[in-house]
C-alpha cells in the first residue's frame, strides 16, 4: 500500500509535465492512475468481506512508535474505493470543465496530491501517520480551494478552510497522542483488535474532546460548518470531490474509525449524535435559503455530514448499517449533482436556480444525470438513496426517542425540496437562461462522469447485492464487531415506508412553495450562516490586535528599552526562583585570592565605573575594552586558554565595531537622562548582585565531573583531537556549532540588510 | 587614517596576522585555537589593513565578496557532515585520513577539519560583511 501511495504522489508531481504534450487528453490519461488504484483495491474485497483485515508495516521512526503502517478493513476499503473511483471521474470531468485554463496542469497536480493524501489518511494505521496525511489533505485542499488565486474571494476562502481545519488539526494531534498513550499503542490495528477500556481512563474525556474538535472542524459540523460553503470558491470539480468522497468525509471517517475504541459512553452519544443532529438540521435549513446551485448543494453536504455523524454517535448495529449505506449513496449522488451544477453553469452561463428553467431539452444528458442523482438524494425508489434513507429512518425509529425522529424527518424534507430544486427546476418549463438560445450540451468528458455515477446509484438501488460485501464489513468496522445484513428495496408496508412517503410529499410541497417562502425562510439565516462566520472573523481580528499590541509593547525598536525588559524579566524570574527555592546559598571566601586576582578584580571594577560615569562615548568604549581584556585575563588565570584568546579577539573586534558605529552617530556626548540613569544604575546593580548570587549558588554545589572526565578521556580515541574545547565544537557537538554559525550568518545578513536599507533611502533622499 | 607608521607596520603585520589565523585554525584540534578564533584573528588582519589603506583597498585584497565567503563556509560545514551518510552513521560523524610524511610527521585530514574551515569562513565572512556595511555608512 505504501508503494501505491508513493506512485500516486510521484504521478502527481509528473502531472503538470504530462499536461503539455497530452493536451486535452490529459484528464483521461491521468484517470488511469486512480482507476488502477481502484482495481487494486477491488481485489481485496473478497478477503475483507470474509472479515479479514490487511496490515502492511514499514518502519519509519520506530523509536517514537511512528511507522508507515497501513490497515485495510471494511471501512478503509470502502473509503479507498470511493476516493479512487470518484477521483478518476473527477479527473476526467475536471479536464473538460477547466479546458483551456492557464493553470490546468497545476489543477492535475493539486487534485492528485490531494487524492494521494486522502488515500493515505484512510489507509493509515499509525495514529501519527494518519495525522500527517490529515494535515496533507488540509494543505492540498487549501491549494485546490485557492486554485483561482487571482480572485480575492478564493484566497480568503482557502485561508479560512486552512485555518479552521488547521486549528482542528492541532487539537487532533494532541488528542491522538493522548489516545496513543492511553491505549499503549499508536497502531490502530492493535488498538482496535484488543480494545483496552479507554472509556474509564482519566484522560478519556480530554482525548475525546480534542479528537472531536479535529473531526468536527474537518467535517464542517456546527458551529464550524461555515467554511464549507465558503470553499465553493473552488472550481466545481474540486467541490464535487471534496464534498462527495474526500476532505469533509475525513472527519466522519475518523469518528467511525475510533467509534469502537472510544464510543459507547454517554458523552460520546450526546456530543457526537447531538452535534450531528444539529448540523443536519442547520445544513438542510440553510440549503433552502440560497439560490446558487453550488451553495445549496454545499449546505446539503453539511446536512449529510451531520446525519452521518449522528449515526456514528448512536452506535447501534442498525445505525452502523445505515451509516455505511448512506455514505455510499451520498458519495454517488453528491458527486454527480456537483458535476451537474458545473455542467449547467458551463452550458447555460449561470448557476442561479432562480434564473434557470427549461434547460432539459437542450442538455438532455446532463439533465438525465442530474435528475437521477437528485432522485437518489430525495430518496425515491428504486435508487440507492431510497435504501439509504429507509435504513436511516429504521435505525432511529427502533432506538432513539421520537423527538430525534421528528428533527431528522424535518431535515430530510428540506433535502427533498433542495434535490428537486437542483435536479429538476433548472431543466423543466420554458427556457430561461443568461445564454438564451445558445444553451448547449457539454462535452462528453463532462456529461459522462455524472451520468455514470447517477446510473450506479440506480443500479445499486435495483441490485444492491454487489455492494453488500463492501458495506457489511464497513458497518462491522464502525460497530467493532461483525454484523450481517442484506439490502433490499422492498421492506414491506411498515412505518418506515410511511415516513418515507410523508417526507416525499412534504418535500414536494416545500418545493412548490419555495419561491413564495423565500423571504420568510431567510429570517434565521443570519443566525446560522453569518454568526459562526462572524465569530471566526472576530477571533482573527482579536488575534491580530493582540499581536499588534504585544509587538508595540515589547518591540519598541529602542535598544535601551529592550535591555531594560530583558534584564528586568531575568531579574524577576531567576531572582524569584533563587529566593523561593532557597538557592541563595554559598558564601564568599576571600582568603584564597592572590594579589594578581585582586588586581584584576580592581581593573574590572574601575573599568565598569568609568563606563558608567563618563560623558564621552569614545572613553566609554575604551573602558569597556579594558573590562573585556581583564575578564580575558581572568580566564587565563584559571587555565581556560581557548576561551581567553577568543575573548581577546572578540573584545578587539567589538571595540572596532563600536568605534565604527560611533563615527556614524551625530556629534556630542552621551545623552543622559538623570532619572533614567538612576533607574538604570539600580537595575545594573541588582542584576550584578543576581549574577553573583547565582555563581555563588552554583559553585557551592558539588561539581559533577562525569561529563568533563568523559570528554577528556574520549577526546583523542574517539575524535582524534587533544584540544577538548575544539573537539567538542567540531565533533561531539558539531550540530550545535552548525546552528551557531547559522545564527552568525543570520545576524550578518540582518545588519547588512538594515544598513543597505538606510543607504538606499538616503540615496532616494527620503527620511532615514 | 593616513599614518606612515601604520602603513609601513601593517605591511608586515597584516600577513603575519593572517598566517597566524591560519595557524590557529589548523592547530586547533590539538592545541588552543580553532576555526572561530582563527576567523576572528583573520578579520582583525583585514581591519588593520582597512585602517591603514582604506576600505576599498581592503575589499580588493579580499578578492571575493564577504557574502561569498559566508556561503562557502556554510556549505563546507554542512557538507562535511554528509560523508557520514555513506557509512550509515549519524550526520556529522567525524572521519579521518592519515598520511605519513617524511621526518616522522603525519598529515591528518578529517571531516572535522573541513567543518572547522567552514566555521572559519563563516566567521570571517559574517563579521567582514557587518564591518564593511558599517564602514560604508
Amino acid at each position: 500500500m505504501l508503494a501505491i501511495l508513493l506512485i500516486a504522489f510521484l504521478v502527481a508531481g509528473l502531472a503538470p509535465l504530462l499536461h503539455a504534450p497530452l493536451g486535452r487528453r490529459t484528464g483521461w490519461v491521468l484517470a488511469l492512475l486512480p482507476l488502477g488504484i481502484f482495481a487494486y483495491f477491488l481485489t481485496f474485497v473478497p478477503r475483507v468481506s470474509q472479515g479479514e483485515a490487511v496490515v502492511h508495516l514499514t518502519p519509519w521512526i520506530s523509536s517514537l512508535q511512528i511507522n508507515l503502517s497501513f490497515y485495510l478493513d471494511g471501512l478503509s476499503l470502502l473509503f479507498a474505493l470511493l476516493i479512487s473511483g470518484i477521483g478518476a471521474l473527477v479527473l476526467v470531468y475536471g479536464g473538460g470543465y477547466l479546458e483551456g485554463d492557464r493553470y490546468l496542469g497545476r489543477f492535475y497536480l493539486y487534485i492528485l496530491l490531494f487524492m494521494a493524501s486522502m488515500l493515505g489518511l484512510v489507509l493509515a494505521s499509525n495514529l501519527i501517520t494518519l495525522f500527517v496525511f490529515w494535515e496533507l489533505t488540509s494543505l492540498t485542499s487549501y491549494l485546490l480551494i485557492g486554485y483561482k488565486h487571482q480572485s480575492e474571494k478564493a484566497r480568503k476562502a482557502a485561508l479560512q478552510a486552512l485555518l479552521v481545519t488547521g486549528i482542528g488539526g492541532l487539537a487532533l494531534l494532541a488528542g491522538l497522542i493522548l489516545l496513543g498513550f492511553m491505549a499503549g499503542t499508536f497502531e490502530l490495528h492493535e488498538l482496535l483488535a484488543a480494545p483496552t477500556p479507554l472509556q474509564e481512563h482519566p484522560a478519556y474525556l480530554g482525548a475525546l474532546v480534542l479528537i472531536l474538535v479535529g473531526a468536527f472542524t474537518k467535517s464542517a459540523q456546527f458551529p464550524f460548518h461555515f467554511w464549507l460553503p465558503g470553499a465553493m470558491a473552488a472550481p466545481t470539480p474540486v467541490s464535487a470531490y471534496l464534498h462527495s468522497a474526500t476532505m469533509v468525509k475525513a472527519g466522519v471517517y475518523l469518528l467511525a474509525r475510533l467509534a469502537p475504541a472510544m464510543g459507547g459512553t454517554e458523552v460520546w452519544l450526546y456530543a457526537v449524535a447531538g452535534f450531528g443532529l444539529v448540523t443536519a438540521f442547520v445544513g438542510s435549513y440553510l440549503a433552502l435559503c440560497y439560490t446558487d446551485l453550488k451553495l445549496m448543494l454545499a449546505y446539503t453536504t453539511v446536512a449529510a455530514l451531520g446525519t452521518l455523524t449522528f449515526l456514528i454517535g448512536l452506535g447501534t448495529p442498525e445505525a452502523a448499517k445505515a451509516m455505511a449505506v448512506f455514505l455510499l449513496a451520498h458519495a454517488l449522488y453528491k458527486a454527480a449533482l456537483f458535476m451537474g451544477a458545473g455542467s449547467v453553469e458551463h452550458g447555460s452561463g449561470s448557476r442561479d436556480v432562480s434564473q434557470l428553467a427549461g434547460l432539459g431539452p437542450l442538455m438532455p444528458l446532463s439533465f438525465a444525470a442530474a435528475l437521477l442523482a437528485a432522485a437518489s438524494m430525495a430518496g425515491l425508489p428504486p435508487l440507492l438513496g431510497f435504501i439509504g434513507k429507509e435504513v436511516v429512518y429504521e435505525s432511529v425509529l427502533h432506538q432513539a426517542p421520537s423527538l430525534l425522529l421528528v428533527a431528522l424527518v424535518v431535515a430530510k424534507v428540506a433535502v427533498v425540496a433542495v434535490a428537486l430544486l437542483v435536479g429538476l427546476k433548472p431543466f423543466v418549463g420554458s427556457l430561461r437562461a443568461p445564454l438564451g438560445q445558445k444553451v448547449h450540451e457539454v462535452s462528453a468528458s463532462m456529461w459522462l462522469p455524472p451520468l455514470l455515477l447517477a446510473l450506479l446509484g440506480l443500479g445499486f438501488g435495483l441490485f444492491p447485492k454487489p455492494v453488500e460485501p463492501l458495506l457489511v464489513p464497513a458497518a462491522g468496522a464502525v460497530l467493532g464487531e461483525a454484523v450481517a445484513f442484506y439490502l433490499a428495496l422492498w421492506h414491506g408496508l411498515n412505518l418506515v415506508l410511511l415516513l418515507s412517503l410523508l417526507t416525499l410529499l412534504a418535500g414536494v410541497l416545500l418545493y412548490w412553495l419555495w419561491e413564495r417562502l423565500g423571504p420568510a425562510l431567510r429570517v434565521y439565516e443570519r443566525l446560522f450562516a453569518r454568526l459562526p462566520e462572524r465569530g471566526y472573523e472576530l477571533s482573527l481580528e482579536a488575534m491580530s490586535a493582540l499581536a499588534a499590541f504585544q509587538t508595540r509593547a515589547l518591540q519598541s525598536g529602542r535598544m535601551p528599552r529592550y535591555l531594560l525588559l530583558i534584564l528586568s524579566f531575568t531579574l524577576l524570574l531567576v531572582g524569584s526562583t533563587l529566593f523561593l527555592r532557597e538557592g541563595l546559598v554559598g558564601r564568599l571566601d576571600l582568603a584564597g585570592f592572590s594579589v594578581f586576582e585582586w588586581a584584576l578584580a580592581l581593573l574590572v571594577l574601575v573599568g565598569s565605573l568609568v563606563v558608567a560615569t563618563t560623558g564621552s562615548r569614545l572613553m566609554a568604549v575604551a573602558a569597556l575594552g579594558v573590562v573585556g581584556y581583564a575578564v580575558a585575563l581572568i580566564f587565563l588565570v584559571y587555565g581556560a586558554i581557548d576561551v581567553a584568546i577568543t575573548q581577546i579577539a572578540v573584545e578587539t573586534l567589538t571595540v572596532i565595531l563600536l568605534v565604527l558605529v560611533l563615527r556614524a552617530l551625530p556629534k556630542g556626548g552621551l545623552d543622559v537622562n538623570p532619572r533614567g540613569r538612576w533607574r538604570d544604575a539600580a537595575l545594573a546593580v541588582a542584576f550584578g548582585a543576581l549574577m553573583t548570587a547565582l555563581v555563588l549558588g552554583v559553585t557551592s554545589l558539588p561539581f559533577d565531573t562525569r561529563l568533563s572526565e568523559w570528554f577528556a578521556e574520549a577526546s583523542y580515541p574517539l575524535a582524534r583531537g587533544r584540544n577538548i574545547v575544539n573537539v567538542i565544537l567540531v565533533d561531539f557537538r558539531a550540530l550545535d556549532t552548525l546552528g551557531e554559525i547559522l545564527v552568525l550568518v543570520t545576524a550578518a545578513v540582518g545588519v547588512y540588510g538594515l544598513l543597505r536599507l538606510r543607504a538606499r533611502r538616503k540615496e532616494r533622499g527620503g527620511r532615514v | 587614517m593616513n599614518s606612515l607608521i601604520l602603513r609601513t607596520a601593517s605591511l608586515f603585520l597584516v600577513p603575519l596576522m593572517f598566517l597566524f589565523s591560519l595557524f590557529l585554525l589548523f592547530r586547533g584540534h590539538n592545541e588552543p585555537g580553532g576555526g572561530f578564533v582563527g576567523g576572528l584573528v583573520a578579520v582583525g588582519s583585514f581591519v588593520l589593513y582597512a585602517m591603514a589603506y582604506g576600505l576599498a583597498e581592503a575589499r580588493r585584497a579580499l578578492r571575493v565578496s564577504p557574502v561569498t565567503l559566508v556561503a562557502w563556509g556554510i556549505f563546507l560545514a554542512f557538507v562535511s557532515g554528509l560523508l557520514a551518510a555513506l557509512y550509515g552513521t549519524p550526520y556529522l560523524t567525524g572521519y579521518w585520513l592519515e598520511y605519513p610524511l617524511p621526518g616522522g610527521l603525519k598529515l591528518k585530514v578529517g571531516t572535522p577539519t573541513l567543518f572547522d574551515i567552514g566555521v572559519f569562513l563563516v566567521v570571517v565572512g559574517s563579521i567582514l560583511t557587518m564591518i564593511f556595511a558599517l564602514e560604508e555608512e
